[in-house]
């Protein structure tokens, strides 16, 4: 099968315009007829099952938490980007794109991110207009900040919490078309599988984790909008419950995943402190505006930090990159905190740290708008460590953030199963090989309320859909699939806990599939992960029973996941020679120690096709053309 | 510095919503001091686990302290001993070697217990549905700037908004009220202009929405302010209900 990206033709900057003009509609009337199943409640999910609801589908919204408002989107901390240029320091919308296309490496789209710059500023108005509570100036208007990869402020926040008032927006919307009964919600429901009739994605099995049953659910369009895989590293930033299942589960059934090895390494969290951690946390980007990172110039330098001379200080990001200084892209960012580390120059306790340092921004600032700035995150870091950061340096080191790969999608963010779509996070489409600090939440929102609503639309007028309901056998077959696999589970009772296989797994990982990644690292990582998954099958154990509220079971149904994805993603990276953003091959690097990109030979999407548990993934390439920039070794010196 | 904590915990264990709860007696030992309030619960977990004890059921998602999923009443006070702390920001540098600690569920009539210190907290959702928004719909909004607001103004409406909807105040409240989570959000969309067209229904429709629940109501004890995570200030029920008055009066 053959990768149709469905760009439309015409000059770059016209393309959206123009596609949307050419896109079929739904007449107002016949909306009303359509069913959309929307799995997840993060920005993504949330805005889209709002957006589809107001303009008239009936839709069906899925979540595993207790309320939709606590999606991991609520996590985001910095803000979002728009090209609004309101601070006149000569932003657009080519900027942003251009930004965005070069901060992930080049190996995105041009057409997806120029759409996704162009839409950028009705999210801001959109966002407003909910009422949602920006950072503003005193004259009243609204105020920016500047964030990694970009020379201009056009970073738009809510104290440290941009990502809850943005997903609280979003969830605004949401309550009130569930209010009047668009939308219907199912919380507290997980999505076990997709249901396919014909080719084509008609519904979900889901398991409701309250009491245990699987239910199913029939529609004429569905919507993934479930995140992203960093868990599969059992220690990231994602919040527990993030899972890749329910992406797992519709590339079993034909959806290609796509660059799956494109994971974002975000470089300030909270360092690892036990063996017992299950969580780290991450301090927003924001924070590399006024803090300098640092380490001792000689190894081995246990003083404490205050007692280290200016001399004896290597403020290596300002030193190695003069022009972007503390604001450079987070891969090149944690990258250069791991190789001082691996000199022997890390601080803390287990030398797995650098310092991030605000005492030259308060005494240049005061104490006073530090506290404004970063109050909140200062008082977590504190909260966490036991240590306040206005008295010494924070330390952090880099840990799993984002993944930009996903389920492949066209322009219409349509995966490779008709029907299924797949929003935020959870589609590769925007991000490329890095994505930039503030774009998440841009690319959430983009999606779910400037770009699926468009396009569904144009899906639904495009073919006859017959009318199907759960009575169809392909749903019988697909729930008895799903509780085939939740008894197996429950029934092998052995010695090992769910955590610890996450944990086994998520190590190899980190050490093979991490920052660094060689080809022999990868190739071991790939012997072990099916002896992994096979132990697993026999030796773990699930307490507690099917038809209740059982957490260690919903738990081992994510693991099995991972267990199985986790190949995918090492294959990938494996094949891809190259480096490029947060994919690091060490035998593609600079003379500098810069990430080394091989245009000629991987400038390409590389989408998989699965074709068992175990067997090895077909690699389709969607070749990436660029027409609007040239394709340059990156540099923020 | 890291120290050793040996510690007794007395979970209440519900098997479902239907079913009667008792307290249980589980050892905490060789627990790390810089392990976090649901860290050390995943450990006991762990160990029950590999017991064939089935392990406590809690709410936890982005153990940042900010998706609001976690909670449950430590020692009698909701999310634990420190102030303006979500359960799974407690560190357990907080508790001394050899304590005893009682772990409940949060308790009120509108939130049934679900399992263990699991609760159900959809009437909050059903409370926003009624007005907890601006019915604006997607497209066609003004520019972001064309409507300046005081900077003052502004940041009232963003301490207001920054509630977790996590049900501490419910539990801390000896009436069971959710006064403090309702007017957080009466007060954030009335303090902005975008909020100020529906602001009458909207409190009206939100308060009318509570008492269906079931929740209480205030009584000026500020135990809600005081359990919040957030640090959510009681002045917000005072605005709302000089609001609620003046709806009443003359409804919209």
């Amino acid at each position: 099968m053959s990768l149709n990206s469905n760009i439309p033709s015409g000059p770059l900057s016209d393309k959206w315009t123009e596609h949307k003009f050419n896109l079929k509609l739904v007449n107002p009337a016949n909306k009303r007829k359509f069913t959309i199943i929307v799995v997840g409640t993060g920005l993504a999910g949330a805005s889209a099952a709002a957006s589809l609801a107001e303009l008239g589908y009936n839709v069906l919204n899925f979540c595993f938490q207790d309320t939709p408002r606590r999606a991991h989107s609520i996590a985001a901390q910095g803000g979002i980007n728009a090209a609004k240029n309101y601070p006149n320091d000569g932003d657009s919308v080519h900027r942003l794109f251009y930004d965005t296309i070069k901060g992930g490496d080049f190996r995105a789209r041009e057409a997806n991110v120029h759409r996704l710059a162009e839409v950028s500023n009705n999210i801001i108005d959109q966002c407003v207009a909910q009422g949602v509570p920006f950072a503003r100036e005193y004259g009243g208007l609204l105020d920016n900040r500047s964030f990694g990869g970009a020379q201009v402020s056009r970073t738009f926040y809510a104290r440290g919490q941009t990502g809850q008032q943005l997903l609280l927006g979003a969830y605004s919307a949401l309550m009130k078309e569930v209010g009047k009964g668009s939308v219907k919600l199912f919380p507290r429901r997980e999505m076990m599988e997709l249901v396919l009739v014909d080719g084509v994605a008609r519904g979900i099995i889901i398991r409701n984790l309250v009491t245990g049953q699987l239910e199913s659910y029939a529609g004429d369009a569905v919507i993934l909008a479930t995140g992203g895989y960093s868990n599969a590293y059992f220690l990231s930033t994602n919040a527990m419950g993030c899972n890749v299942t329910a992406a797992w589960r519709a590339h079993k059934k034909g959806a290609f995943f796509a660059n799956p090895c494109y994971t974002q390494i975000h470089p300030t969290c909270i360092p690892v402190h036990g063996d017992y951690q299950s969580k780290l946390t991450l301090m927003s980007e924001s924070l590399r505006n006024d803090g300098r990172v640092w380490v001792p110039k000689q190894k081995g330098d246990k003083r404490s930090p205050a007692s280290i001379p200016e001399a004896d200080r290597d403020y290596y990001l300002e030193r190695k990159y003069p022009s972007f200084g503390n604001l450079v892209p987070r891969d090149l960012a944690s990258r250069n905190a791991k190789t001082v580390c691996d000199e022997g120059r890390g601080v803390g306790s287990t030398g797995l740290a650098v310092y991030l340092d605000f005492a030259d921004s308060i005494k240049r600032l005061g104490h006073k708008v530090i506290q404004e700035r970063y109050g909140n995150l200062f008082e977590m870091y504190e909260r966490i460590t036991g240590s306040d950061p206005f008295k010494e340096p924070m330390m952090i080191y880099p840990a799993l953030h984002y993944t930009m790969g996903g389920l492949w999608v066209d322009y219409n963010l349509m995966s490779t199963i008709p029907g299924l779509h797949v929003l935020g996070e959870a589609n590769f489409s925007d991000h490329g090989a890095n994505r930039l600090g503030a774009s998440a939440l841009m690319q959430g929102l983009a999606d779910g309320y400037f770009v699926i609503p468009y396009t569904v639309g144009h899906y639904l007028a495009s073919q006859p859909i017959p009318k199907i309901d759960t009575s169809h056998p392909a749903f019988k077959a697909a729930e008895l699939e799903t509780s085939t696999r939740i008894s197996q589970l429950l029934s092998i009772k052995g010695k090992r806990t769910v955590d610890d296989f996450h944990r086994e797994l998520g190590m190899l990982l980190w050490d093979k599939c991490g920052m660094g990644r060689t080809e022999e690292g990868l190739q071991e990582a790939l012997v072990k992960i099916p002896q992994i998954r096979e132990e697993f099958w026999q030796n773990v154990t699930v307490t507690g029973s099917e038809g209740e509220l059982n957490q260690t079971l919903e738990r081992a149904g994510r693991v099995a996941d991972f267990l199985e994805f986790a190949e995918v993603l090492v294959t990938d990276a494996l094949h891809r020679k190259e480096s490029c953003g947060g994919h690091f091959r060490e035998e593609s690097q600079t003379p500098e120690g810069e990430a080394l990109r091989q245009d000629d030979t991987f400038c390409y999407v590389g989408a998989w096709e699965f074709k068992g548990v175990g067997q090895a993934p077909v690699l389709h390439k969607e070749p990436l053309t660029f027409e609007a920039v040239s394709l340059s070794q990156r540099s923020y010196k | 510095m890291n120290e050793t904590l040996h510690l007794t915990l007395k979970v209440w264990r519900q098997k479902d919503g239907h079913s009667k709860g008792h307290f249980e007696t589980y050892k905490a030992d060789n627990i790390d001091s810089h392990a976090s309030f649901l860290e050390m619960l995943d450990v006991v977990n762990d160990r029950l686990a590999i017991q064939g004890i089935e392990p406590i059921a809690f709410d936890h998602d982005c153990r940042e302290g900010i998706c609001g999923a976690c909670g449950a009443v430590i020692n009698g006070r909701a999310h634990g001993p420190m102030s303006r702390t979500t359960l799974c920001q407690l560190h357990m540098r907080n508790f001394n070697n050899n304590d005893t600690i009682v772990i409940e569920p949060f308790r009120a009539k509108a939130l049934p217990v679900v399992k263990d210190l699991v609760v159900d907290r959809s009437g909050f959702d059903r409370i926003l549905s009624k007005g907890g928004f601006v019915s604006v719909r997607t497209g066609g909004t003004p520019d972001a700037n064309a409507t300046p607001i005081a900077k003052t103004k502004a940041d009232l409406a963003m301490d207001a908004a920054q509630c977790i909807g996590c049900a501490a105040c419910v539990a801390a409240c000896p009436n069971a009220a959710a006064m403090l989570f309702v007017s957080a959000k009466v007060s954030h969309l009335a303090l902005l202009p975008q909020g100020e067209v529906e602001k009458k229904e909207r409190v009206t429709n939100m308060v009318a929405q509570m008492d269906q629940e079931g929740f209480g109501n205030c009584s000026n004890e500020y135990l809600c302010e005081a359990a919040c995570p957030k640090g959510i200030s009681i002045t917000n029920i005072a605005r709302m209900n000089r609001q609620y008055l003046a709806s009443s009066v003359i409804p919209a």
